[in-house]
């Protein structure tokens, strides 16, 4: 099996979660999708950390996040694929 | 994995069976705390159960708190009770809910009596407690007598990749086989709250659950002077990843596997409704939901964590999980099963669901949890609202 990078709950999620120690700049990340054992490719831009996640697509402004298939909150700054997904780009559509 | 048929417990007078075999000395109120203390300090073998309230409490917060005292003794992983209290008339109120499951069980007050004396009589009962219940042997219990609550703490992303999801399928492994099993944290089911709706197992339990879960989320957009991102999700689960509360609670959630509900309960309340999978309304914070759950009569509980919580209960031992290496590195000692391995998919979550199942069978059958042998005995009253 070779190295997974990140593992992405859903078929329809627009994030994945890093499982290795960090992703550096540039890196070729591998990704499985645990709900249908596809692989996926994405070039990480930043270093992101375990357990941290990475944009699986271009989003925009209002835009909904997608993991485990449900929404889990609004983009309130662009993201590019690739770049690192975390509170300063993301918050929730609760209170 | 064949799943082991029984454990080896304590068999209780009222039927049911404890993975331990404590006697606690039990305080009504935050003042008796001294003289229960000094009383465990006497007698080897017992185990105070400091808090910081029982005075002054009224209506539905007065209810908790004897529901909590009283469940707590009640719970079978205890053998036998003694409760201290400042004034007698509450001291058996708690005494008399205790006795009704058939183990020992004596009240003491102080008034009239002071410190010193109390500590002497309690003493004397406690060490006839203690010996007596140094007697008592394990024995084969069948599995269904396993009681297991959950709840999940510092978490991070691990937790809904693979340490949750492990607990839901050992739940979707045992549910079948008989046990009792308890999920909490209203507040941390936010965000996922529809679709945890949904898996009521009647539409009453599902009613019930919006109904518990919007009285909480009414209360916080009372109180709430901006919004809970401090709070929730916590600086911990941030640090690992975790963004917003509606991921984390799609990643608490992942704990139940596809078990549904068959009722909701009051927090600290027993389930009388059979075996099967129920939602108790409690905190999501780690000492104050494991408390509850049991005194709700659960007497064994599984805890996974993301960055590492630590807690524990004097009364119920907590086994942690983890999925994440970094924390099975920097902080081995807190953890009792690893399924970090998931990450690197070395390792699938049927085998890690399997692994913890005998790693929840070990404990039950004696072996100390790693909170248990740190000394780790949070034992956290939830207090509904301020005193008269």
């Amino acid at each position: 099996m070779p190295q997974t990078d990140l593992i992405i709950h859903d078929e329809k999620d627009n994030v994945a979660v890093v499982v290795i120690e960090k992703t550096s700049k540039n890196q070729e990340c591998v990704g499985w999708v645990m709900e249908n054992d596809k692989t996926i490719k994405v070039k990480s831009i930043n270093e992101i950390p375990l357990g941290h996640k990475i944009a699986l697509q271009d989003l925009k402004e209002g835009d909904t996040i997608l993991k485990y298939g449900h929404d889990i909150g609004k983009v309130v700054k662009s993201i590019k694929k690739g770049e690192h997904v975390h509170v300063h780009n993301v918050k929730t559509k609760k209170w | 994995m064949k799943i082991p048929k029984s454990f080896l417990g304590y068999k209780r007078e009222n039927g049911r069976a404890g993975t331990r075999n404590h006697v606690i000395i039990l305080p009504v109120d935050d003042i008796s705390n001294a003289c229960a203390e000094a009383v465990a300090n006497n007698i080897k073998g017992t185990i105070a159960l400091p808090h910081s309230y029982g005075r002054l409490q009224f209506g539905a917060d007065l209810e908790l708190h004897f529901r909590t005292m009283i469940g707590t003794g009640s719970n079978p992983n205890v053998a036998a009770v003694i409760v201290i209290g400042i004034e007698p008339k509450w001291t058996k109120r708690i005494v008399d809910g205790i006795k009704k499951t058939g183990k020992p069980v004596e009240g003491f007050h102080i008034e009239r009596t002071g410190d010193i004396g109390t500590v002497m009589k309690a003493s004397k009962k406690a060490q006839e407690f203690v010996m007596w219940a140094s007697e008592k042997q394990r024995e084969e219990c069948p599995l269904s007598d396993l009681w297991i609550s959950v709840k999940c703490g510092e978490s991070d992303t691990t937790s809904g990749l693979a340490s949750n999801p492990t607990v839901g399928n050992l739940m979707d492994k045992l549910e079948p086989l008989g046990v009792h099993l308890c999920f909490g944290e209203t507040s941390e089911l936010t965000g996922a709250e529809a679709v945890c709706a949904k898996r009521g197992a009647t539409p009453e339990a599902s009613k019930k659950f919006m109904k518990t879960w919007s009285a909480y989320n009414d209360f916080i957009l009372k109180e709430a002077t901006d919004d809970l991102s401090e709070s929730q999700p916590t600086a911990g689960n941030i640090a690992g990843g975790l963004t917003t509360i509606e991921e984390k609670a799609f990643g608490n959630f992942q704990k139940i596997g596809s078990c549904k509900f068959i009722d909701v309960l009051e927090p600290a309340e027993v389930p009388t409704k059979g075996k099967g999978l129920y939602f108790m309304d409690t905190s999501s914070a780690a000492a104050e939901c494991v408390t509850l759950q049991a005194a709700g009569g659960f007497n064994i509980h599984l805890f996974p964590t993301g960055q590492g919580n630590i807690v524990g209960n004097p009364i119920e031992p907590v086994i942690k999980l983890t999925a994440n290496p970094l924390t099975v590195k920097s902080m081995g000692e807190h953890i009792d099963c690893d399924v970090s391995k998931i990450l690197s998919r070395e390792m699938n979550l049927s085998e890690a669901g399997d692994k913890l199942i005998e790693t929840t069978i070990k404990v039950a059958n004696g072996r100390l949890t790693c909170a248990e042998a740190l000394g780790h005995k949070e034992f956290v009253m939830t207090k509904l609202y301020r005193s008269a």
